[in-house]
C-alpha cells in the first residue's frame, strides 16, 4: 500500500502533528496578543502603571512563559513558512516531511541560545550570578 | 389518472443545479491569500519584535514607561508596531473564525463565537491604534 501516503498531507504522520501543533500553538499567541496589546495600553493610563504590570513580566515563572510563548511563535512562524512552500514550490509537498525535520532543527538551534539569554537574568537572580 | 404521463416528484433538484451559485463569493480565497502574505510579513515584525525586547541587551529586564516612550519616539517603530499589531490581529482572527468554523457544529453556536471574536478583536486593534496615535510620553 505504498501508494496510498502519496497525496496524504494531512492525515497521520509529520503532516498531522505540525498541523495540530500549528492550531495550538496559534490559539495560545492569539490568546496572548488581546493581553499584550491590553497590558501595553497602561502607557496611556500612567508611567507607574505600565511599569507595575511590566514587573510581573520580569518574574522567574512569568519569564518560564516568555519563553514557551517565543518557542511557541517560532514553531507557528516556521510552520507557517513550510505551509506557504507546501503550497506554491512545485517540490513543496514531495519534501513536507523533510522541511519538518528542517524547522525542528533550526528551532532547536535558536530555542537554545534563545532559553539562554532569555532566562539568564533570572537564574542569576535565584541562584546567584555564577557565570 | 394512471395514465397520464407524470413526469418524476418536482421537488428533487436537478443534479449540479446552479442553486449555490447565487451566494459565490471569493472571500475564502482572498483570506488564504491573506494567511499567506500577512504571514510572511508577521514572521520579520514579529521575530524582530521579540528578538529586541526578550533577548537584546537584557532582555525583558530592561523594559519600562521610559523604554517604551524612547521607542515611540521614532516613527519607524511607530510603524512596525502599527503594522505589527493590524496583521498579527487580521492574521490571528481568521484563524480563530477557521476555527470556530470547522469546530462548532450548531450554527446558533458558530455565530455566537465569532460574534465574541469579532468584538474582541475589533476592540484591541482600535485600542491598540490609539495608544500607538495618542501616545504621550509627559504623562503623570
Amino acid at each position: 500500500m505504498a501508494t496510498l501516503s502519496v497525496g496524504t498531507l494531512y492525515r497521520g504522520g509529520e503532516g498531522m502533528w505540525t498541523w495540530v501543533l500549528h492550531r495550538i500553538t496559534g490559539v495560545s499567541v492569539f490568546f496572548f496578543l488581546l493581553v499584550h496589546v491590553m497590558d501595553t495600553a497602561l502607557v496611556r493610563v500612567s508611567p507607574e502603571a505600565y511599569d507595575l504590570v511590566i514587573a510581573t513580566y520580569k518574574t522567574p515563572i512569568v519569564n518560564l512563559l516568555e519563553v514557551g510563548l517565543v518557542g511557541a511563535v517560532l514553531y507557528h512562524a516556521f510552520n507557517g513558512l513550510r505551509i506557504v512552500l507546501i503550497d506554491f514550490w512545485s517540490k513543496g509537498p514531495r519534501y513536507q516531511r523533510q522541511m519538518t525535520w528542517v524547522i525542528a532543527a533550526i528551532w532547536l538551534a535558536l530555542m537554545v541560545p534563545g532559553t539562554f539569554f532569555m532566562m539568564k537574568h533570572t537564574v542569576e537572580a535565584m541562584f546567584g550570578s555564577t557565570v | 389518472m394512471s395514465t397520464t404521463a407524470q413526469p418524476g416528484p418536482v421537488s428533487i433538484p436537478a443534479p449540479r443545479s446552479s442553486q449555490r451559485t447565487r451566494q459565490r463569493s471569493n472571500f475564502e480565497l482572498y483570506s488564504w491569500v491573506f494567511m499567506r502574505v500577512s504571514g510572511v510579513v508577521l514572521i520579520f515584525l514579529v521575530l524582530g519584535h521579540l528578538f529586541i525586547m526578550n533577548i537584546l541587551d537584557g532582555g525583558v529586564q530592561r523594559i519600562n514607561f521610559a523604554f517604551v516612550a524612547g521607542r515611540w519616539s521614532s516613527p519607524f517603530w511607530q510603524v512596525w508596531d502599527l503594522m505589527m499589531l493590524w496583521l498579527a490581529m487580521l492574521h490571528g482572527t481568521n484563524g480563530m473564525r477557521t476555527i470556530i468554523n470547522d469546530y462548532a457544529e450548531r450554527d446558533q453556536t458558530r455565530f455566537w463565537l465569532k460574534m465574541i471574536l469579532y468584538i474582541a478583536s475589533g476592540f484591541t486593534i482600535i485600542l491598540g491604534t490609539l495608544v500607538i496615535f495618542t501616545f504621550d510620553p509627559n504623562i503623570g
